[in-house]
């Protein structure tokens, strides 16, 4: 069914000035479908994530969302990032405001949704996240993963389609990243539609309905978690998989 | 001592002008110069083009330049008549010239206040799904404000002192009080100048401990 296709891109090329980025990039992610994104640093991850609502631009190609393709700018792309939630590897929770506020304000002041209304709703997902005693602290008085887990949680005040992660856990303290991989894993089981860049196999293995491979801004290889990981395809996946898992 | 004594209701009524023609011009260059940011910022090349060149002129103008184009070009020249009181209408002249002046130096620091917010957070106030002008008002600029209070306190007490050059435009505050003393009481010029020059210091002094205290207190934590 094409309807079950929901975020899909076609031939998305992109040029950081010499460098390729993103080469002949097709992938298409279906409703409800967990898609874990691996691959060597500079191979263009992040790129793609970022892509795909628009705060990178992209040179060729098109990428829609729900049938619809991006829009270039203005109202049109600010509807379509509010269906796409992200989530960043360095939180980028706004400082200025309380943990509560940074779950209200989309609700707010792009959802057009009552204060409280929106309140009720943001504490409801501070406490799925695990944060619901937090939610009057300011962003810095709380440690990593407990930023990313609200940083989860205000996209998720947006009833995105998609979410998006970008490289969620790398900057946190060890001992932090179960929590938010927790809370991920958790969203996945919900049925959440989801693209993860990371670099933690565990979460791939478990969580993963398939698994892409990048490197050098090309897909090289895309499979189930299990064949993925048991049975690579290409020696660029092998040689990979040998370095990182080996220790 | 007293020329101050005798003519402390004439002192103290001059200082008023001079903290009106500040509080009025303070907030003027507020608003303006938070304009002309927003607009160095814009996605339209033409507005960042236009606050830009804005800014290079305004900034690189001598003030008493400014205010003899709005006191005799503004007007008299073009004959702009703000109130049909005269001392009022130079109060408006002033406050304009002062406003337009002082602006391009909030617009300055303002932006160098928006280059101290990581990019991460207009880029997730996008994700979310707000646009241009709500990112700005409700993200970005709120944390440069914070960041350049202090260098706003810094331009508020320039511009008290500057409100000296209003006696162009014949708005009688402070400096125009002191000079008129002096050609009265030739006898005690250097009272009536330390008493004026401590009259400024009240004003400005206290100024500056209320925005080093104010950065101090509304600095974002990161």
């Amino acid at each position: 069914m094409p309807d079950q296709e929901l975020v899909v891109l076609d031939q998305v090329n992109k040029r950081f000035g010499d460098h390729h980025v993103l080469r002949n990039v097709n992938l298409s992610v279906r409703r409800g479908e967990v898609v874990v994104v691996i691959g060597p640093s500079g191979a263009g991850k992040s790129t793609l994530c970022r892509a795909i609502n628009r705060l990178e631009t992209i040179d060729s190609g098109t990428i829609t969302v729900d049938g619809v393709p991006l829009p270039a700018e203005g109202r049109a792309l600010a509807r379509l990032r509010a269906e796409v939630g992200m989530v960043f590897q360095s939180f980028n929770l706004f400082s200025h405001r309380t943990v509560l506020d940074n779950v209200v304000l989309g609700q707010v002041h792009v959802l057009n949704k009552r204060r409280d209304a929106a309140e009720r709703r943001a504490r409801e997902l501070l406490d799925r996240v695990g944060i619901g005693a937090q939610a009057a602290k300011f962003p810095a008085q709380l440690s990593g993963g407990q930023q990313q887990r609200v940083a989860i949680a205000r996209a998720l005040a947006m009833d995105p389609k998609v979410m998006l992660f970008d490289e969620p856990t790398s900057a946190l303290d060890p001992e932090m990243v179960n929590e938010v991989l927790d809370v991920m894993t958790s969203l996945a089981r919900d049925g959440m539609t989801m693209i993860v860049v990371t670099h933690e196999m565990g979460f791939a293995r478990r969580a993963a309905d398939r698994v892409v491979f990048m490197a050098d801004g090309e897909i090289v290889e895309q499979n189930g978690p299990d064949d993925f990981f048991g049975t690579p395809a290409t020696e660029r996946a092998r040689s990979f998989l040998a370095k990182i898992l080996t220790h | 001592m007293d020329a101050l004594l005798t003519e402390w209701p004439t002192i103290t009524l001059a200082f008023w002008m001079t903290v009106k023609l500040a509080a009025v011009s303070a907030i003027g260059s507020l608003v303006l110069g938070t304009a002309l940011t927003a607009m160095r910022v814009a996605p339209l090349a033409t507005l960042r083009g236009a606050a830009g060149t804005y800014v290079t002129v305004a900034r690189n103008t001598p003030l008493t330049l400014v205010l003899l184009f709005t006191g005799l070009g503004v007007g008299a020249n073009l004959g702009v008549e703000l109130s049909a009181d005269i001392a009022t209408n130079n109060f408006w002249l002033a406050t304009i010239g002062l406003t337009a002046y002082t602006s391009a130096f909030v617009c300055e620091a303002l932006r160098s206040g928006i280059n101290t917010v990581p990019v991460g957070q207009a880029e997730a106030a996008r994700s979310l799904g707000l646009g241009f002008v709500k990112t700005l008002a409700l993200i970005t600029l709120p944390q440069a404000f914070r960041a350049v209070i202090a260098p706003l306190g810094s331009i508020l007490i320039a511009l008290t002192k500057n409100t000296t050059i209003a006696l162009v435009v014949g708005v009688s505050e402070a400096s125009v009080r002191m000079r008129e003393m002096i050609e009265t009481y030739g006898d005690q010029v250097l009272q009536i100048f330390f008493g004026f020059a401590l009259g400024f210091v009240v004003l400005c002094l206290p100024t500056g401990l209320l925005f080093g205290w104010l950065s101090r207190r509304l600095a974002v934590a990161r």
